[in-house]
């Protein structure tokens, strides 16, 4: 059997290819995020700060998070209480927690002091919270994983808020089961989406500019004259 | 040279921040940038685990809770039969108890998810583990064989009884009417004592069971537990959402959640979770809604911490 492609009754699609629903999303995704977005070699001259390593370092230490946290799962929750590999590898997923969290918190407010929402980057913000938001829930059912006397109490104070709320029996922090299900699969998996897609929002927007910058900043006007920083070049 | 300050707003329009930028650049190596970024925090995430490792303390069984304060343990397991414990006068998902539901207004969510994990605590905690043991304790069949009110009052009688007691010693309770309640809460006692307890309240008659609430709740409701919480700086009062056992750092992000357990009117007041946890959403949509918010969203322009961000740019310009 063999098809006959008709060319598209959108003038402005002739020719493309995409009179399907999969060129269509092609060619969406090529417009909004070209090769050399998504992988740049070059940013504008006002991205030279110490401000920039934090997202940086929050999606590193995510990587640790992650791979320990699968050497973990793959022994089970109570492997690092008998085995020295394992009460290591369980300090690692500690540690890069709180680092995760750490450059994250910074990283975050200095998005909001750049009020970096600007010129249609409204969805990264909102990514960049709810990503804030869901490491909160994910890193609170790993501390009541713990199975020892702190995920013990964890459990017996965070039900009160849980069940005031009316979802502390499906979100119930002292069935093990449940919560080993939510901390290894259904948040993790949340977590990894949301930062996902706020990482191709960051780069298919750009690096807001500077507030009041204006294009005919020295730093910024198209000239090879004056320029002290070796490492700016002409775009 | 004339400077149009930059709209605040999130809307795309004529401007700088809208448009693609056509200024100058500089060399930028993403993947170089990443591989730096893991490197380096790989190396403060393998010195930090080395250095300070990460605390693991035991947990606390019901056998250990027996042996360390047994009068504890028969006070509370008093408390279960005759309804007084925490747990059974919670309300929602455990049992129906009235007006023990936190609210709202008229919102009442604890009430509308209904009782989901149900736990009737003289059954549950005490009498059917109690009836899992090879020799049939007598005092299980007079318990159940009395009214409600009877057995209600035999453990309000022992309850009181043992609060009155030298350092509450069953041992040492004044002569009075309890009925069944002191073999009762004596042979759990030494159910517990034995470890047995641990795994009949746990298992719930399963083979498997990852289910651990009973165990938490009946822990709970006694003194021991918490007091053990409270040495280690956990407790509600003490910041203990934000803490961990030994000094490590704990959940610090949760110091605004924390904090506002620690201040009126939510510290004192009966709906203090569903108070708390509802600030905390308003305040986090707050924030992930504040591009949306004029005026508020102008506050990076009036306080420009932006400066000391882009010192570089604002310096060379």
């Amino acid at each position: 059997m063999s098809t006959v492609k008709e060319s598209s009754p959108d003038p402005e699609l002739a020719g493309t290819g995409a009179y399907t629903w999969t060129g269509k999303s092609r060619q969406w995704f090529l417009r909004h995020l070209p090769p050399e977005k998504l992988l740049p070699e070059d940013q504008p001259s006002y991205v030279a700060s110490w401000a920039y390593v934090f997202g940086m370092g929050a999606v590193a230490g995510l990587i640790f998070i992650i791979g320990s946290g699968v050497v973990l799962s793959l022994n089970g929750p109570q492997w690092y209480h008998v085995s020295s590999l394992g009460h290591f590898t369980n300090s690692v997923h500690l540690w890069s927690v709180e680092l995760f969290f750490m450059f994250m918190v910074v990283h975050l407010w200095i998005k909001f002091w750049m009020a970096a929402w600007r010129g249609g980057r409204l969805l990264t913000w909102i990514t960049g919270m709810l990503a804030f938001l869901v490491s909160i829930v994910t890193a609170f059912t790993g501390y009541l994983l713990q199975t020892n006397f702190d995920s013990q109490w964890i459990a017996f104070e965070a039900k009160d808020a849980l069940n005031a709320v009316g979802i502390g029996a499906w979100f119930n922090v002292a069935n093990l089961g449940q919560i080993f299900m939510w901390h290894i699969m259904l948040l993790p998996l949340a977590v990894g989406a949301v930062v996902a897609l706020h990482v191709v929002l960051v780069r298919a927007h750009g690096v807001v500019p500077p507030l009041d910058a204006a294009a005919t900043d020295a730093q910024l006007r198209d000239s090879t004259a004056g320029a002290q920083d070796p490492e700016v070049k002409p775009s | 040279m004339t400077k149009v300050p930059s709209t605040m707003s999130w809307r795309t329009g004529d401007n700088i921040a809208s448009r693609p930028w056509r200024g100058r650049v500089r060399d930028y190596d993403l993947f170089k940038e990443l591989t730096i970024g893991v490197v380096v925090v790989g190396l403060l995430v393998l010195g930090l685990s080395a250095i300070f490792s990460s605390p693991d303390d035991p947990g606390v069984t019901l056998k250990s809770w027996a042996a360390a304060a047994p009068a504890d343990f028969v006070a509370t397991a008093t408390a279960e039969l005759g309804g007084s414990s925490g747990t059974a006068g919670y309300g929602p998902p455990y049992n129906s108890t009235p007006d023990a539901s936190q609210h709202l207004g008229f919102f009442n969510p604890q009430e509308l998810s209904g009782v989901r994990l149900a736990i009737d605590t003289a059954n549950d905690f005490v009498i059917n583990p109690l009836k899992t043991q090879s020799t049939q304790l007598p005092a299980v069949a007079v318990w159940t064989a009395a009214t409600a009110d009877q057995q209600a009052k035999w453990a309000a009688n022992y309850s009181a009884a043992l609060a009155a007691a030298p350092d509450g010693d069953p041992a040492q309770v004044a002569k009075g009417s309890y009925g069944p309640v002191p073999a009762l809460a004596g042979a759990l006692l030494g159910m517990a004592r034995s470890g047995n307890l641990d795994g009949v309240l746990q298992n719930s008659g399963q083979p498997y069971n990852l289910n651990y609430t009973p165990t938490i709740l009946f822990l709970g409701d006694g003194s021991y537990f918490p007091s053990l919480a409270a040495a280690a700086h956990l407790t509600g009062d003490q910041w203990g959402v934000m803490n961990e056992t030994g000094n490590t750092p704990g959940q610090s992000w949760l110091w605004l959640f924390s904090l506002f357990y620690q201040i009126e009117p939510f510290k004192s007041s009966p709906n203090a979770d569903i108070l708390v946890v509802s600030t905390m959403l308003v305040l986090s949509l707050l924030l992930t809604l504040f591009p949306f918010i004029p005026g508020l969203r102008s506050l990076p322009r009036k306080i420009p911490i932006h400066r000391l961000i882009w010192k570089d740019y604002y310096g060379q310009r």
